[in-house]
């Protein structure tokens, strides 16, 4: 298992150090910390707006997750607001890049 | 240790030019041969190209091109502040006598491919640096409660000190209305508050005191350097309206050349976007958080040309790999009061901010004449 294959398949994993106890982000094999080897477990698929803009009808967002993981995401509907809580609607890997589309909760 | 001075430097005018990158790097290397009549080719130990560009061994090819035959020679990449990483290395090998005299040439083409940071995934499709900009100038605004309107006069500010850069890319000046006005690429970015990619070429020569001094009657010293890099990820910054690694560099660049910020008589700041100039001022420590904007709008009525007497980034092009070379150079030529129209008078003590993919990185060099 790990990250891309299952982003690939529209799933959004989580690298966590069991020894340090810390999501490690970007994922990696190796902990940033103590560089054992991370487990994967199922991410959680919410988070909260840290801010946002637009371009051309399309609302983009940068959200953090589990107080630590940022990514930024397209918004599938709606008019965001900094500290409104989103959901990951779907993610994958489109012309080599991640891509997270996020709905308003 | 040995004070390192800047002895001499050659620079092409940023354009839109198709030419080779090793093209680019000649000319430049060309134009510093031209400035110094008593520099020969075996004077220069190290040969260090500054670029983005993917072509491969390009300082053993400009030695070839240029007739040098270097102990030393490299590349080296840092993305946008490519060009000071390499002055720094140059400083370093002349402070460990590893050489006495370094040549560093910075070139760009305007289709670099150093403008998008394919690694940085956590920002999905939203790889294109208008984002990250986009994202820093809507924190900016909402933090401090900044306008488009006020943002603007940077730009308006920066053209316009460029027309008296014969090197700039932008031949003209703006207004407030035409920066407001113009194309809208994001809710939060409009094409005049970028800089823009362009083809271009700066060349320093880095030398020991005594060295120095057989090129040049005006040497300018390196007194500072501070540098930080925070990550490498947009996202990984702790803050989106502040500039952490600048400010961790600032600080190291004044403890080592003993002095602080109100010290500084003239500055170049990396005004990649609009919003950058405010948010790099207010990091290094010239003014207060969300006081840039006052500070800018002073600056620009009072026609005080201490910030970005070249047109910083905005109005000079932003040639990634020569960017932190030209930044250097217009610095030099203020503090030996050879800046023409530019001048800022009487300007003793310099200050050069150069930064690499918004802010995860950052260089402050003191240059004292």
């Amino acid at each position: 298992m790990n990250f891309e294959s299952e982003l690939k398949k529209g799933n959004f994993i989580i690298a966590e150090c069991i020894y340090c106890k810390k999501i490690v982000w970007p994922p990696s094999e190796f902990c940033n910390q103590c560089f054992k080897e991370v487990s994967w477990r199922k991410g959680s698929y919410e988070g909260t707006i840290i801010e946002f803009s637009k371009q051309n009808e399309n609302y983009f967002c940068l959200v953090e997750i589990e107080n630590t993981i940022k990514i930024i995401g397209k918004v599938s509907s709606g008019i965001p607001n900094t500290g409104q809580h989103v959901k990951i609607e779907r993610c994958g890997i489109k012309d080599e890049n991640y891509y997270f589309e996020m709905s308003l909760l | 240790m040995s004070k390192v001075g800047i002895a001499s430097y050659g620079i092409t005018k940023f354009s839109k030019d198709d030419s080779k990158i090793e093209s680019v790097l000649l000319k430049s290397t060309k134009k510093l041969f031209d400035n110094s009549p008593n520099l020969s080719r075996n004077d220069i130990d190290a040969v260090l190209v500054s670029t983005n560009n993917n072509s491969k061994y390009l300082s053993a090819i400009l030695s070839e091109m240029s007739g040098i035959e270097p102990k030393i020679a490299h590349s080296i990449e840092s993305l946008c502040n490519s060009g000071t990483n390499a002055i720094i290395s140059a400083y370093s090998y002349i402070a460990s006598g590893l050489a006495d005299v370094v040549l560093v040439s910075g070139a760009e083409r305007y289709d670099s491919p150093g403008q998008i940071l394919e690694w940085d995934n956590s920002r999905g499709e939203f790889k294109h640096p208008i984002f990250w900009a986009s994202i820093f100038t809507k924190a900016y605004k909402r933090e401090f409660s900044v306008t488009d309107e006020e943002l603007a006069i940077v730009p308006v500010k920066n053209h316009k000190q460029s027309q008296n850069n014969p090197n700039a890319f932008s031949d003209k000046t703006y207004s407030l209305e035409d920066v407001i006005n113009s194309k809208k690429l994001t809710d939060d970015l409009r094409l005049l508050d970028c800089s823009r990619p362009c083809t271009g070429g700066a060349s320093i020569l880095l030398a020991s005191e005594n060295a120095c001094r057989r090129f040049t009657d005006e040497p300018v010293w390196i007194t500072g350097i501070g540098q930080k890099t925070t990550s490498a990820g947009f996202t990984k910054n702790m803050a989106f309206s502040s500039m952490e690694s600048t400010q961790f560099a600032a600080s190291t660049a004044f403890k080592m050349s003993k002095h602080n910020v109100n010290d500084v008589d003239v500055a170049e700041v990396h005004d990649a976007f609009s919003v950058c100039e405010p948010m790099a001022l207010e990091s290094l420590g010239f003014t207060d958080k969300g006081k840039g904007m006052d500070m800018i709008k002073e600056l620009y009525t009072t026609n005080n040309l201490k910030i970005n007497p070249r047109g910083g980034l905005i109005g000079s092009g932003h040639p990634l790999g020569a960017t932190g070379i030209a930044q250097t150079i217009e610095i030099t030529q203020q503090l030996q009061s050879c800046a023409n129209k530019r001048q800022v008078e009487n300007a003793k003590i310099g200050l050069v901010h150069n930064m690499s993919a918004a802010a995860t990185s950052s260089t402050v060099l003191v240059l004292e004449r």
